[in-house]
């Protein structure tokens, strides 16, 4: 068992990024673990839900986005929406998903192949923007 | 030309933090009127009041400026030291630096500017105030207690032993609350009824007491001294006083289809029904929308049957008017809905809340006592209990605050599974445990150690009904474990919230409630009994959620301010209330429309025009109704009314003062 030193702000910048692009209050969490409770998808997880949200409260960063958590998260909201104190865990996940993806810079599905996807009208463009950032790992 | 003390107040660094006093002192120096200004640490301190009164009389000062924390707070020690020191006591004004000034600025310049501005206001307020006189008012010597529950019945037996007259109003057909539905309580485990039904005999034999049960609060008028009531007593359709109680009416009523509100629901009772054994008065009452006869004219079995010949279908709501020097409200609390939380099940018959729970443990209850499950009648292997539902919830599904009982019930709860039957296995799921009282982090750790509950730090995502069995998908958060129980019940602790009807309540008494519609004490640590209405106290769950023991403690100390206050011969008047110019007065009587507390009426006066004789009418202010809210002032359209204290000369003079 290693030992973690917690050092507050070495991942500040980071932190503040997920509050910004989730808006969410990652300290109205209270540690009930309802979220984890009633995730359909914990079998897939690393870390569980609410050690997620403990790790970005304890600043730890760097566990967050290297689990395989936020990647199982099929972003079904149960979370969300029962949730006690309001944090919607799902908008942190993919906050947490959209660093991990602009950090790296490369995305799986190319920018110039869009066009020839899109010649194809059936294609929802929705699928294609989802394409572009989910399978980007 | 005035001579007017100006005192600037340091509240310590409460605002010598933010505001510049010496320079506020230096400013105020040269306000016009002004002979003599100082600051001082503590104003509010016996020295500091002692200084202000040897400064009055060294400087011959005739009226006095404090330039303090809010009138609120101490405008009354000031008022009192000007007054041993020889001034009438309404020639002293504050000037709020405090919550004003020092409480919501940060920089020193802007909060002493602000400072000096609201000190210049004082002075030239105070420089037109004039000496007034509170007059008397009498005081009657009854008490009226909003609530029979064990908050009622406890403030009701203080005030009538000390030798008052009281009415409890309670709006249910018998005295008890929510405590004569528990069957043990906590932390010594008595019976609950052992304990709360010789405290309802006393209540209904005290020569003191009057209980007006199956009644509501129908109207509020008048004052502290003078509270003029109106309660509706609702139709029983029996005779209080011919009922022996003999019970069979109640027996032989066919229409057993009404959910028992007393066994919450988990069993029925007829038409007629006396709530349970033990109620207080032990008299049935109709339920008007079960009764064939009163629905459809037919049946009438128990008029018939009735020995005594007390039932009476031609029975009328009835209202009295009574007269109060006081209130207490007790009128208790409720808990949430649970039907929007849809992952607990409510709606299975095994899922039930902690009050059901009571039902069924006890022994009057809908199973005699025995533990079983409500959907087959069969005992339960394994019990989990879910705390915190609803409490601590930000959402708009439940209540932000923490219910406070929850943690101490659902400990008694399982030790009471575990008492009866040790083979059946019980699981608390729980966020925090919060056992802060007398005797209680014992009394849950005793669940733990001694009766071996399996406490588990997690919430409850979600139950599933497979079978005979409820699934129940938790977490341990401390392991990392997720878990799923196989339980035979699943008792859910609900969070408390305020009666649906307090608001209504809230209006009738001119009190007020908080965000969740608590009703609001007037100061949180140093008048937690009173309400901002003088002469109306608070007792029980109506102010927050609370345990018998600090209820009763409560109920007590409103008990003690009712005493305190019947006690008195008469009671002095606030003078600041409105007075008519009759002169200027034009009849139209718009300020009769819109005083909220009935204070003006009108009369015909005779005036010497030029030696001719006009009739005319005019405003005329009840000073013992008037509250002095200045809404009338505003209203006058010739600008007849002043408030006295707050003449429109006054105000003016601060704006002005405020604008230099």
């Amino acid at each position: 068992m290693t030992r973690t030193k917690i050092i507050p702000d070495k991942y500040e910048k980071d932190i503040l990024q997920i509050k910004k692009i989730s808006n969410e209050m990652i300290n109205d969490c209270m540690q009930c673990g309802k979220c984890t409770a009633g995730c359909p998808a914990i079998t897939e997880m690393d870390i569980l839900p609410h050690q997620i949200l403990r790790h970005l409260q304890l600043g730890q960063f760097d566990k967050v986005i290297q689990s395989k958590t936020i990647w199982s998260c099929a972003s079904c909201f149960t979370c969300a929406a029962r949730c006690p104190r309001g944090v919607d865990l799902a908008k942190l996940m993919e906050a947490i998903r959209l660093i991990n993806l602009r950090q790296k810079g490369n995305d799986r599905l190319k920018v110039q192949n869009i066009g020839q996807l899109m010649t194809d009208q059936k294609m929802p463009q929705q699928a294609v923007v989802s394409a572009l950032r989910k399978y980007s790992k | 030309m005035r001579k007017i003390g100006v005192f600037v107040c340091w509240c310590g660094s409460n605002i010598a933090a933010t505001v510049d006093v010496k320079q506020v002192v230096e400013e105020a120096k040269k306000m016009p009127g002004v002979a003599y200004a100082a600051d001082y640490q503590y104003m509010c301190s016996e020295i500091g009041q002692n200084m202000m009164k040897e400064v009055i009389d060294k400087h011959n000062l005739d009226r006095v400026v404090v330039a303090a924390c809010s009138p609120r707070m101490h405008e009354n020690t000031f008022r009192r030291a000007a007054e041993e020191a020889g001034i009438n006591p309404y020639l002293v004004e504050i000037a709020n630096i405090r919550e004003q000034c020092s409480w919501v600025h940060k920089d020193k310049e802007a909060g002493t500017e602000k400072a000096i501005a609201l000190t210049r206001a004082a002075v030239a307020k105070v420089t037109l105030n004039s000496e007034l006189v509170p007059g008397e008012i009498d005081v009657v010597k009854k008490a009226l207690i909003i609530g029979g529950g064990i908050a009622g019945i406890q403030s009701a037996l203080d005030i009538a032993d000390a030798g008052y007259k009281v009415d409890i109003v309670e709006k249910t057909p018998s005295i008890g609350g929510k405590m004569a539905q528990l069957d043990k309580t906590f932390p010594t485990l008595d019976c609950s009824a052992c304990i709360l039904t010789p405290k309802m005999v006393d209540a209904a034999k005290h020569p003191n007491i009057t209980l007006h049960t199956y009644s509501e609060v129908e109207k509020i008028s008048g004052y502290v001294g003078n509270f003029n009531v109106q309660i509706k007593k609702k139709a029983r359709y029996v005779d209080m006083d011919k009922c022996t109680g003999c019970r069979i009416c109640t027996e032989k009523c066919p229409s057993k289809k009404a959910k028992s509100e007393f066994e919450e629901g988990l069993k029925n009772r007829g038409a007629v029904y006396i709530p349970f054994a033990q109620a207080v008065p032990n008299v049935p009452v109709i339920d008007t929308d079960e009764c064939i006869k009163l629905k459809t004219g037919k049946c009438g079995l128990c008029e018939k049957l009735c020995p005594s010949n007390a039932i009476k279908f031609d029975d009328k709501d009835e209202i009295i008017t009574e007269e109060y020097g006081a209130i207490v409200v007790a009128s208790g609390y409720d808990i949430i809905d649970l039907n929007k939380f849809g992952e607990y099940q409510y709606d299975h018959p095994d899922v039930i809340t902690s009050l059901e729970f009571e039902r069924i443990t006890n022994a009057a209850g809908p199973t005699n006592g025995k533990f079983l499950r409500p959907s087959d009648g069969e005992k339960p292997k394994k019990v989990v209990f879910i705390q915190c539902v609803g409490s601590r919830d930000k959402t708009e599904r439940g209540k932000s605050y923490c219910s406070k009982i929850c943690c101490m019930y659902t400990a008694k709860h399982s030790m009471l599974i575990k008492e009866k039957y040790p083979d059946i296995e019980a699981y608390v799921f729980y966020i925090d445990v919060r056992t802060p009282g007398k005797n209680f982090d014992e009394f849950q750790r005793r669940a733990v150690e001694k009766y071996g509950v399996q406490y588990i730090k997690g919430m409850v995502g979600k139950i599933f009904p497979e079978g005979k069995k409820l699934m129940v998908h938790g977490v341990d958060t401390m392991s990392g474990e997720t878990l799923v129980i196989d339980a035979d019940m699943v008792v859910l602790a609900a969070a408390t919230k305020a009666k649906s009807d307090a608001i209504d309540l809230k209006r009738k008494l001119n009190i007020s409630t908080d965000i969740n519609n608590f009703f609001t004490e007037a100061h949180p640590k140093l008048r937690p009994v009173e309400t901002a209405s003088a002469g109306i106290y608070l007792a029980g769950a109506c102010q927050g959620p609370k345990d018998i023991p600090e209820t009763v403690a409560q109920s007590s100390a409103a008990a003690a301010k009712v005493i305190g206050l019947l006690n008195k011969s008469k009671l002095v008047n606030n003078p600041c209330v409105s007075a008519v110019d009759e002169s200027l007065c034009s009849g139209c009587l718009a300020c009769t429309e819109m005083c909220p507390y009935d204070a003006i009426s009108y009369k015909n006066i005779e005036i010497d025009d030029h030696g001719k004789k006009i009739k005319k009418v005019v405003a005329d202010v009840n000073e013992a109704l008037c509250h002095g809210c200045g809404g009338c002032t505003v209203t006058c359209r010739p600008g007849a009314i002043d408030l006295k204290g707050f003449t429109n000369k006054q105000i003016l003079a601060e704006v002005d003062a405020i604008c230099h």
